[in-house]
């Protein structure tokens, strides 16, 4: 059986794939609706099974679908659905565009088994412990969205800012510049090193990173043993000429014992469209137990050195590069100065919890549930969803948190609850996510315009949705904020909007487990134009 | 009044003014300032905002007066919440499409709409209803959301406000038409048509930390006044503005008040709400920096009852 097509199929499957997810993170307009987050993202293995065990519904199988489908298939979940092992396959094959087909090839390689079924197992039994930690830092998919936020949107965004401008001078106003936050650098340290070996690794190693560093990769490779279609040696019709070996992205291919290592294998069906003989089959049928007719010729070991690490010039290059766009990144976003006021304000502000989103219950849950794939920080239509540094501690570092210097949480928003992938944010209706208590607003009257300057200000309560923020008499014409704890749901729109500096004169302090806030009172008001019918004038 | 109607209407005008002309001297039937003066503020209650907007601009000398064939025109709503209409935290958007079919009606070569949004601007241009409205007129909505649209300029008269940064739109308007929604306001009381100014200019926190009523009436003072200053009183908040709560607060006033004068404008509007204009320190400021005037019994207002 030689079926051409499959590997066609498979490209296809996968660019649509990679192609639809990367959309998802690269929205910066917000112009995908929220019902297609959770489709696209249904098949993700990480998110689906951290979904399910937290909301136990049936409604959350796509993990079970992946075993399922590596059951009968293979790792195919690797070569079409995982949004990183797309991303590794498209930068070697435009790597492999060039080089010679000769500097191109892959050889066979002994698996790495200490290396990845280690990191296997020391993911699982943290999960078993109750740590996402390690999941955080390896789930491909988190990865994946993680590369997309940091370092492509970034650069989308500047494209589209240099052209905006040029397309508003003739009044076209369909791009419109977008204020960028910046992500603080410190944060960039795993996206950086994740990029960069994910990168180094696909171009001189193929599926390295797959069958070492990731641990879906591993657990699906195990399942592998077990799957019913598998890629199998017809050893009457090989002639042993290694072109299936060279294909190999995975470097799982013995031609020499004619065996292929499914652990490893992703399913890619390459090695398929390679082989001219039909040697090679992908079928459920067990290998014939006869002896090869020809023995395969034995690859020189100076051709296997294709790459050798230590004095690669393209390692220092890699490394400058890298530096060179951290540095443009910096630059893109440079801090913002605002005007000082009058008076300097004095006091700091106390916050002792981090804020987590709505939706989330409490920082435990947020952060036990969170893989910190970014997608909602790139949701969020105000930008307050932002990655942590330290608030969480170090275990928390990328996991979203709102930052009220950034923006604040729309009232009727409720698009990260419903594009989170993986329960950390849990979904909610518009009304419930009105009552949800995520902190608290303190004001510090010491730092208030209208306590240091004696002028009125009042733009906390402006910005306020449910006036737990309100404005009450103090000296003469003046108004000073006062706050009701019992309808604050901690939005944030206080803090945001009041102007002093250095330090607020309100800010909001986290709530450590998320509380039920009481809906503000309404009252029939009068029109003071009711009685007459002329006019006061 | 259906726009249908409104176009028949005005074509049947049109054609009588035609007719009349054949028969005599063309200066004796058209309105023009020296037949009789024409009124400095329409107040108009008791219809719909178009309606109303209608009889109060055909009161003031018709659009026509105030936008020539081929004008860049700049509307100015206030679009600073994202919440639906019937909460009035925003002008409403029917009256905003009325007037940019008058402007191009009026040959407008074309109608430009923005603010400088509190809440995130993408989804308050589409919630307000405003977007949707205006382009359904023909006009653009622009954006206000970086300060690469912003130009500095001074203010001579300023107290407190020397120098601010306005949106270039504003500067390059032949016509800027400023159409602030009445509401009640926190800190400034009542937010109409110079409070809504603030959504011209790049930093409201410097006008918040620097004596927020006196900055609202320096800039009232800067010499790029509006063109024409239109108050929506149709749906008015009367508490817990500037964004409000609930639907719980706002009245239908299905009042609006039309004239050139900012401080007359606020005047006005604020004795409707049933505040003395005196009390609200920025008019006060404003008429005292002579930057308009808040005496409304100097002005000769066409009121009209529909």
């Amino acid at each position: 059986m030689n079926v051409h097509w499959l590997k066609k199929l498979r490209v296809a499957v996968s660019l649509l794939f990679l192609i639809l997810t990367s959309l998802l993170f690269l929205d910066y307009r917000k112009m995908i609706p929220e019902s297609w987050f959770s489709t696209v993202l249904s098949l993700q293995f990480v998110p689906s099974f951290l979904k399910f065990f937290t909301v136990l519904k049936i409604s959350v199988f796509g993990f079970i679908v992946v075993i399922v489908m590596t059951l009968l298939f293979g790792r195919i979940y690797c070569s079409t659905i995982c949004p990183l092992g797309i991303l590794q396959d498209v930068t070697a094959y435009i790597s492999r565009k060039f080089r010679s087909k000769r500097k191109g090839r892959y050889y066979y390689r002994k698996a790495k088994n200490i290396l990845r079924y280690t990191i296997l197992g020391i993911t699982a039994v943290a999960l078993v412990f109750g740590s996402t930690y390690l999941l955080l830092l390896l789930d491909p998919y988190s990865n994946f969205g993680r590369i997309m936020t940091y370092f492509v949107k970034p650069l989308l965004v500047w494209v589209n800012n240099l052209l905006s401008p040029l397309l508003a001078r003739i009044n076209v106003y369909y791009l419109y510049p977008v204020d960028l936050k910046p992500i603080k650098a410190a944060v960039y340290i795993v996206p950086v090193i994740i990029l960069g070996l994910v990168l180094w690794l696909s171009v001189t190693r193929g599926r390295l990173y797959c069958n070492t560093v990731c641990p879906v990769g591993a657990f699906l490779g195990l399942l592998s043993k077990f799957s019913l279609f598998k890629f199998r040696f017809n050893t009457q019709a090989c002639t042993g000429c290694h072109l299936c070996e060279f294909s190999c992205k995975s470097s799982c291919i013995d031609v020499v014992n004619r065996t292929v290592d499914e652990t490893r294998c992703v399913t890619c069906f390459d090695c398929l469209t390679s082989c001219k003989l039909g040697a090679m089959n992908y079928t459920t049928r067990k290998a014939l137990k006869t002896d090869p007719v020809i023995q395969p010729v034995q690859i020189r070991k100076s051709n296997r050195k294709t790459f050798n690490g230590d004095h690669d010039p393209g390692k220092r290059v890699f490394i400058l590069g890298s530096l060179a766009f951290l540095a443009g990144i910096a630059g893109i976003s440079k801090a913002k100065e605002y005007p000082k006021n009058a008076k300097p304000t004095t006091i700091p502000e106390k916050k002792n919890f981090p804020v987590t989103p709505p939706g989330s219950l409490s920082i435990r849950h947020f952060t036990d549930q969170c893989t910190a794939c970014s997608l909602c920080i790139d949701a969020c239509p105000t930008d307050v969803l932002q990655p942590a540094f330290l608030q969480y501690g170090l275990a928390g570092i990328m996991q979203p948190t709102m930052d009220y210097h950034s923006g604040y949480c729309n009232y009727d928003c409720v698009r990260c609850t419903e594009v989170c992938p993986t329960g950390a944010i849990l979904p909610l209706k518009k009304e419930a996510k009105q009552t949800v208590q995520m902190g608290l607003a303190h004001f510090v009257k010491e730092n208030c315009v209208v306590y240091t300057d004696e002028t009125n200000c009042g733009a906390c309560a402006e910005h306020c949705p449910t006036k737990a923020v309100h404005m009450i008499p103090y000296k003469e014409d003046l108004v000073i904020p006062e706050t009701t704890d019992d309808i604050c749901i901690g939005c944030g729109a206080c803090e945001h909007a009041c102007p002093t500096t250095p330090f607020k004169a309100i800010y909001v302090d986290g709530n450590e487990i998320h509380k039920l806030a009481k809906k503000p009172k309404e009252e029939k008001l009068e029109n003071p134009l009711e009685k007459t019918e002329d006019f006061p004038f | 009044m259906k726009r249908r109607d409104f176009f028949l209407k005005s074509a049947g005008v049109g054609l009588g003014l035609g007719a009349a002309m054949s028969l005599g001297s063309f200066k004796t039937l058209t309105a023009g300032p020296s037949a009789f003066a024409l009124p400095d503020m329409a107040a108009v209650r008791g219809g719909e905002p178009d309606v109303m907007f209608d009889r109060a601009i055909a009161a003031m000398g018709g659009m026509g007066h105030f936008v020539k064939k081929g004008q860049k025109v700049v509307v100015k709503p206030n679009i600073g919440w994202d919440v639906p209409p019937e909460r009035a935290a925003n002008t409403n958007p029917l009256l905003i499409k009325r007037i940019v079919q008058h402007c191009y009606q009026a040959g407008a070569k074309e109608v430009l709409a923005f603010d400088n949004t509190c809440d995130a601007w993408t989804k308050c241009y589409k919630d307000s209803g405003i977007e949707k409205y205006v382009k359904s007129a023909g006009g653009k909505m622009v954006p206000g959301n970086t300060e690469g649209f912003y130009q500095e300029i001074e203010l001579t008269q300023g107290k407190r406000l020397k120098k601010v940064k306005v949106h270039e739109l504003v500067l390059d308007a032949d016509v800027f038409i400023d159409v602030p929604v009445l509401k009640s306001h926190d800190a400034a009381k009542l937010t109409i048509s110079m409070k809504n100014l603030m959504g011209v200019i790049w930093d409201r926190r410097y006008w918040h930390r620097n004596d927020l009523n006196q900055c609202i009436a320096d800039y009232a003072t800067y010499s790029r006044k509006p063109d024409l200053v239109v108050v929506d009183a149709y749906n008015v908040m009367m508490k817990n503005g500037p964004r409000g709560v609930s639907k719980s607060d706002v009245v239908k006033m299905k009042a609006q008040i039309v004239t050139t004068d900012m401080v007359a404008a606020d005047a006005a509007a604020a004795k409707m709400f049933g505040v003395d204009p005196a009390s609200v320190r920025y008019i006060r400021l404003a008429h005292e920096m002579h930057a308009g005037n808040m005496d409304l019994s100097k002005l000769n207002i066409s009121r009209i009852k529909i």
